[in-house]
């Protein structure tokens, strides 16, 4: 047993090497934790757009004076990785604030972790709408539109359709459950002569896709609504169309257009799908040139969604300590409630209400073009016109 | 004398195996204190009988009575509390456990204590344990782990073990199967002193005739499943069908010693 | 009725890739009673070999030579690990060779973004079978076809391979009884080399043949382990006819099932597990594990309790442990806490595994509901912290009651099956019914009180906890129930003869591991705030058995010293780099080889050497086990 007292001093050592830097007075602090292990296809262009943001501001001059760092955690894909390294970054970091998480799990334990600890925290992909709504908080801010605002946004193209007979594939869990949830309200109230035929709810990346088509398929819908993406929807995509159930069917689709679900599709990417997504080869306004240059004259490579929101989410970080003119995390929620700010997709608003932001997002068909999958027709929906209205809002929000 | 219950009763056992009798209508009796070897050539049905009266068998028919009190359809576990201890003709032991320990935890259960679960088991019953493993000459083995114990040393123990209930009965699958000749007769001595001072009952299979007509007080013989012959070794010997059997079988037993049927 | 003949063959086609994968994993079990827990590894390296091979090579002889050529390369690499990682280890205690294979999957997980980067990959369809077939107006993939007959074809030639060759006859000898073999002057060596090479070649075929329907990516392995495992186990561990059987009975219920309950995919193979095992012990096709010889690698000396010496010095380790808060922030106790947690997660297992010999696949169930406990009786019930403490492990020790007289059943490698298919059940419970549990994004806001909210309070509270779960299970060990359940694990035959009730002992010994797991689950809830599915998700399953077998599974207190260096270890990898899992992977494969004992296993080796004074050549490392003669 003396064994003991040695691996326990080895821990200690382990331990205190992450307490020796401590922060420099001439540097501003922003913690970044994100599942950079579990989901590389999603986060690198993520971190790759946080670095051009961390870049471009540190050359303009750093915040208010003080040079930007951002400091960076895996959390493996699992919530208390997360809250750990959430932990490590506030107590022995000694960060300003909080910003990232993709999966909406993972950013729900780091809202409530913010929360408990009153640090300011800037949720970057989850799409939960818990995160500003049922489980929102006073800490916690979100930039990517939510679940909700994807689901209006596609309802609005959808409810257009002659469809009456509608069908569902989404992945077996929350953001699946709840994407489809709220899709089939919206589009009833627009929509009351329309009936839903069949569901299907795959489990979350483990799709077993012919039976699943298939027996879409046997219900004989008109119209099929996918939340299915990764390596999910490239199964589904291959077995609806060898089994040609796409043909004549109208099919809408959460995410699809974002280049990280729709590059792998390449020659088979189906035809006139309505989805949500990022064409950044035809985004034509001056603020999308330019982060567009500076990214691929950094990386050599085009951008997917993930840069954008990660370019974005330090952006906004930098945006809202300025104008705190300091890292106390009242004067960063006050600064942050309703602070507007341009971005690569035009001008964006932290609304006070419920502390989402209205960044929009492209809604479109897919179509294919030298055998890869595009976007065309892609219009940019502002996230402001597809949130409700400030009294349901009002309902939904706990009091802080 | 008093017309109390033999220790152990045996009637009309039988049991098939998909149409084969491997036990057909076995009776016998057993004294306190008597040492009864039952013998027979392989797959006379010896292992069989024997699991039947252990509790590791079911007879389709027939009864099995310890003091007049039925086993029979007993678990192995309950027969043993009331007072049947056994040996195996491979020996079971537990091997990561020290040879103390091993009579210990024959002790435990004798005692009621194994749901304790804060008590303190290397100090339980130690002076029991310690007579027991005397009474078989292996105190100077206590604190080895069994693994390490010669194959002779494992059949002591195992002897140890089954005397730690104070069993009225002991069962024992050819105790001496698989040991030197030097070995077997010591070790039958020491289990037939102890029976006969404590009046305990044995039952025995064995293939080596002579361990079995020097120690026996009396020989039951099986073949194809049935009682054969049944007297003192004597009468044993001299039985002619029993000569058959066993003359059929060739002289050259003691080269079977490790036959197939399982315990 | 068209419909229910192309679903049937649907099925068919989806049962092809889960029985090649299904089939070398058994056969692999079958001989070297290896747990290939790298087996899904091999089944992704296929694939992504075989995209490369595929991309770079057009044309049909492209595709199928590259598809060949990848199973045939990946056979190869799986040669390489059995001969410098595997072949160390057959002699170390019983899943230790899990241990070494979970290093490997790790690894390879980490390395195939390396070689091959982030992206999912899309490879070409097969050529000659890009299209459908008509079938009274349902279109069946001609892939699809061909993957149905082909399995049948696997099958035929496996059967003719076992039945008709030197070599087979080997093996299905070996299957049945390991020693024979070797006693018969068999070079098992070589036998175990092949056989492992055949194995991963039908994972890798299997892999390698999934390019057309699914896409490439790095989390591939993890998709299909699980369910493979249970296949195998359901079909009867070692049978290829079972994994045959077993994979399309799985394939066709869920094609089926998927009409009548859309989300019974998620749960079905283990209901299917759980109810073929508690009918059917060995599996649909397999036998009873020959019993004997599993004793967990002799131990030579025997387990004492502590001298007074040694409880001092353990005694001055916990103050020293309980001095931290003195020179250590925040973070590093919020760290020492998750450990200290963690210590009681792993001894619970250890007393489980060690003690008892059952080893759990499907402990983190019991800290799952440990944890649910709490979150429950906090949120909803509103009780007191101390109350949701003493009362949420409770969870944990019903659910260990319950699933515990199942499991105690059954023994060996079909016990930690059937624990794992009782953990995924509960896992799919609380990922499903939102209404209670919140799916996953599972239950906010369990902080702890004042009095225990500071990091050093609940460090001290956790240590605290700790130390008395170590106490009381170490008390147990060299209790008279101790004794018993050790028996039960060394004799079965001989605890029944000696009058114990062995699966009583053993369902005991579970309920308390269970409470015991359930205890640090509910510390656990307290110090993240929060509950999640995850907490009772398989990775934390492997994560206590990793945990175990680093301590050292032959020892009475290496539970203690695997938890504290596995998750100081892994906490500050997390942290540190991206690459987390390589690194990791590669310690712990590391571990296997230079350890085979584990940490504390070796410790205890190092120090009985010194007590015996002169060693002999005392090669310090253990040396590398040549043979499995």
């Amino acid at each position: 047993m003396r064994a003991r007292n040695y691996f326990i001093g080895a821990a200690f050592a382990l331990l205190a090497g992450g307490m020796a830097h401590s922060a420099v007075a001439q540097e501003i602090k922003i913690g970044e934790i994100n599942s950079y292990s579990l989901l590389p296809a999603f986060t690198e262009p993520y971190r790759k757009g946080w670095q051009l943001a961390v870049e471009e501001i540190n050359a303009a001059g750093g915040i208010n004076g003080k040079k930007l760092v951002v400091v960076s955690k895996d959390d493996g894909g699992k919530p208390a990785d997360a809250q750990t390294a959430a932990n490590e970054l506030v107590s022995s970091e000694g960060v300003a604030m909080l910003t990232g998480t993709f999966l909406s799990n993972i950013g729900l334990a780091v809202s409530d972790f913010a929360n408990q600890k009153k640090v300011f925290f800037l949720a970057a992909e989850p799409l939960t709408d818990a995160v500003t709504w049922s489980k929102g908080n006073k800490y916690t801010f979100r930039l990517r539109p939510s679940n909700y605002m994807q689901a209006a946004m596609l309802v609005e193209a959808a409810s257009k359709l002659p469809a009456k007979r509608w069908a569902t594939i989404a992945p077996n869990y929350e953001y699946g459950q709840s994407a489809v949830a709220v899709f089939k309200k919206l589009m009833s109230e627009k929509r009351p002569d329309i009936q839903w035929v069949d569901e299907q709810w795959p489990p979350q990346g483990k799709i077993d896709a012919g039976p699943v088509v298939q027996a879409v398929a046997a219900a004989n819908p008109e119209a099929i609504l996918n939340v299915t993406f990764g390596p999910d929807l490239v199964k589904l995509v291959r077995e609806g169309n060898t089994r040609g159930v796409f043909k004549g069917r109208e099919v809408v689709s959460f995410l699809t257009g974002e280049p990280e679900y729709l590059d792998p599709l390449k020659d088979e990417t189906p035809e006139g799908w309505i989805v949500t997504g990022y064409p950044w080869y035809s985004i034509k306004t001056p603020e999308h040139d330019a982060f567009l240059k500076a990214y691929q004259a950094k990386y050599n490579d085009y951008p997917r969604l993930g840069s954008i929101v990660g370019y974005q989410t330090i952006k906004s970080a930098a945006a809202i300590i300025a104008k705190a003119g300091s890292t106390d995390t009242d004067k960063m929620i006050a600064a942050a409630e309703g602070i507007s700010m341009p971005s690569p997709f035009g001008e964006i608003t932290f609304r006070k209400i419920d502390h989402q932001s209205t960044l929009g997002a492209y809604v479109g068909k897919t179509a294919q073009k030298d055998g890869k999958g595009v976007m065309v027709d892609a219009v940019y929906k502002k996230g402001s016109d597809y949130l409700p209205s400030d009294a349901e809002v009002e309902k939904l929000r706990p009091k802080d | 004398m008093s017309v109390a219950p033999p220790l152990l009763a045996v009637e009309g056992l039988t049991k098939s195996y998909g149409g084969i009798h491997a036990v057909r209508g076995v009776s016998f009796s057993l004294r306190a204190g008597e040492i009864l070897a039952l013998i027979g050539p392989n797959g006379a049905g010896k292992s069989t009988c024997f699991d039947m009266l252990n509790g590791q068998n079911k007879p389709d028919t027939g009864h099995v009575r310890l003091l007049g009190e039925e086993t029979t359809g007993k678990k192995p576990r309950d027969i043993w509390r009331m007072g049947v201890g056994r040996t195996f003709q491979i020996t079971a032991t537990f091997a990561t456990m020290t040879v103390r320990e091993n009579v210990q935890v024959a002790l435990i259960s004798h005692g009621k204590q194994l749901f304790n679960l804060f008590g303190s088991a290397p100090n339980f019953n130690r002076g029991e344990a310690g007579r027991l493993l005397e009474l078989v000459g292996m105190s100077g083995y206590a604190d080895r782990p069994c693994g390490e114990l010669a194959y002779g040393d494992l059949k002591r123990l195992e002897l140890a073990v089954a005397l730690a209930n104070q069993p009225k009965l002991l069962l024992m699958d050819e105790p001496t199967a698989g040991m030197a000749p030097r070995e077997r007769v010591d070790l039958m001595r020491l289990t037939a002193g102890i029976a006969r001072e404590k009046s305990i009952g044995v039952l025995f299979t064995e293939h080596d005739m002579d361990v079995v007509f020097e120690h026996a007080d009396r020989i039951i013989v099986l073949n194809r499943g049935t009682l054969i012959a049944e007297g003192s070794p004597a009468e044993v010997r001299s039985n002619p069908q029993v000569q058959a059997v066993y003359l059929g079988e060739g002289l050259l037993y003691d080269a079977e010693h490790r036959e197939g049927a399982s315990t | 009725m068209a419909f229910y003949v192309v679903q049937f063959l649907t099925g068919l086609a989806s049962a092809a890739s889960l029985f090649l994968v299904a089939s070398g994993l058994s056969i692999i079990f079958g001989v070297t009673r290896i747990v290939n827990f790298a087996h899904g590894a091999f089944y992704m390296i296929g694939a992504y070999i075989a995209f490369t091979l595929t991309e770079r090579f057009s044309g049909a002889f492209g595709f199928w030579g590259g598809v060949v050529v990848a199973a045939l390369a990946v056979a190869l690499i799986g040669v390489l690990v059995e001969m410098v990682l595997l072949r160390r280890i057959y002699h170390a205690p019983e899943l230790f060779q899990l241990l070494g294979t979970f290093g490997l999957t790790l690894m390879v997980e980490d390395l195939v973004v390396l070689i091959w980067g982030p992206d999912d990959l899309v490879g070409r369809r097969a050529p000659g079978f890009k299209g459908a077939v008509d079938f009274f107006g349902q279109n069946i993939p001609s892939y699809d076809l061909f993957l149905i007959v082909l399995s049948p074809v696997v099958l035929g030639i496996l059967w003719l391979l076992f039945q008709r060759t030197r070599w087979g006859v080997l093996v299905r000898a070996a299957t049945q009884d390991r020693d024979m073999v070797a006693a018969l002057g068999v070079n098992q060596k070589w036998l175990f080399t092949s056989v492992f090479a055949v194995g991963v070649f039908l994972a890798a075929l299997g892999g390698a043949l999934q390019i057309p329907r699914d896409a490439v990516h790095h989390a591939m392995d993890l998709r299909i382990i699980v369910e493979v495992f249970v296949v195998v186990v359901i079909g009867g561990l070692g049978s290829i006819v079972g994994a045959f059987v077993a994979a399309v009975l799985v394939s066709e219920l869920n094609a089926f099932g998927i009409l009548i309950f859309p989300k019974i995919s998620i749960i079905l193979v283990f209901l299917v597990m759980a109810a073929v095992l508690i009918v059917r012990p060995w599996g649909l096709f397999g036998k009873p594990e020959a019993a004997a010889r599993k004793t967990p690698g002799l131990t030579v000396n025997p387990w004492r309790p502590l001298t007074s010496n040694e409880r001092l010095a353990a005694l001055a380790a916990l103050v020293v442990a309980a001095t931290l808060p003195l020179f250590a922030g925040n973070y590093a106790l919020t760290v020492g806490s998750e450990i200290a947690i963690f210590v009681i997660f792993a001894v619970s297992l250890h007393f489980l595994m060690s003690v008892g010999g059952l080893a759990s696949f499907g402990h983190a169930a019991y800290f799952g509901l440990g944890a649910y406990g709490v979150a429950f009786l906090a949120k909803m019930a509103g009780l007191p912290m101390i109350v949701c403490l003493l009362l949420g492990p409770l969870l944990g020790c019903m659910g260990a009651a319950v699933f515990g007289f199942f499991a105690v059943q059954l023994s060996g490698v079909y016990f930690a099956m059937l624990t794992l298919a009782f953990a995924q059940i509960v896992w799919s419970i609380a990922f499903q019914w939102v209404s209670v549990t919140g799916g996953d994004n599972g239950i906010l806001g369990v902080w702890p009180e004042k009095w225990a909210a500071s990091p050093s309070h609940f460090y001290w509270l956790a240590l605290g906890v700790a130390a008395l779960v170590t106490i009381a299970l170490r008390v147990m060990v060299f209790s008279p129930f101790g004794y018993a359940l050790r028996a039960t694990r060394d004799s079965l035959l001989r605890t029944e003869a000696v009058g114990i009730n062995a699966k009583r002992i053993q369902w005991t010994a579970f309920v308390i591991a269970g409470t015991t797991a359930g205890i640090g689950g509910a510390l656990f809830a307290y110090l993240k705030g929060s509950v999640f599915p995850d907490n009772l998700g398989i990775s934390l399953s492997v994560d206590a058995l990793v945990m175990v077998l680093l301590g050292g599974v032959e020892t009475v207190s290496g539970g203690v010293i695997g938890a504290i260096v596995y998750k100081a270890l892994n906490i500050w990898l997390v942290s540190q780099t991206d690459l987390s899992k390589l690194v990791l992977g590669g310690f712990i494969v590391l571990i296997v080889v230079v350890f085979p004992k584990g940490i504390v296993g070796m410790l205890e080796m190092l120090a009985q050497r010194r007590r015996k004074a002169s060693p002999p050549g005392s090669p310090l490392i253990a040396k590398p086990i040549e043979s499995a003669e």
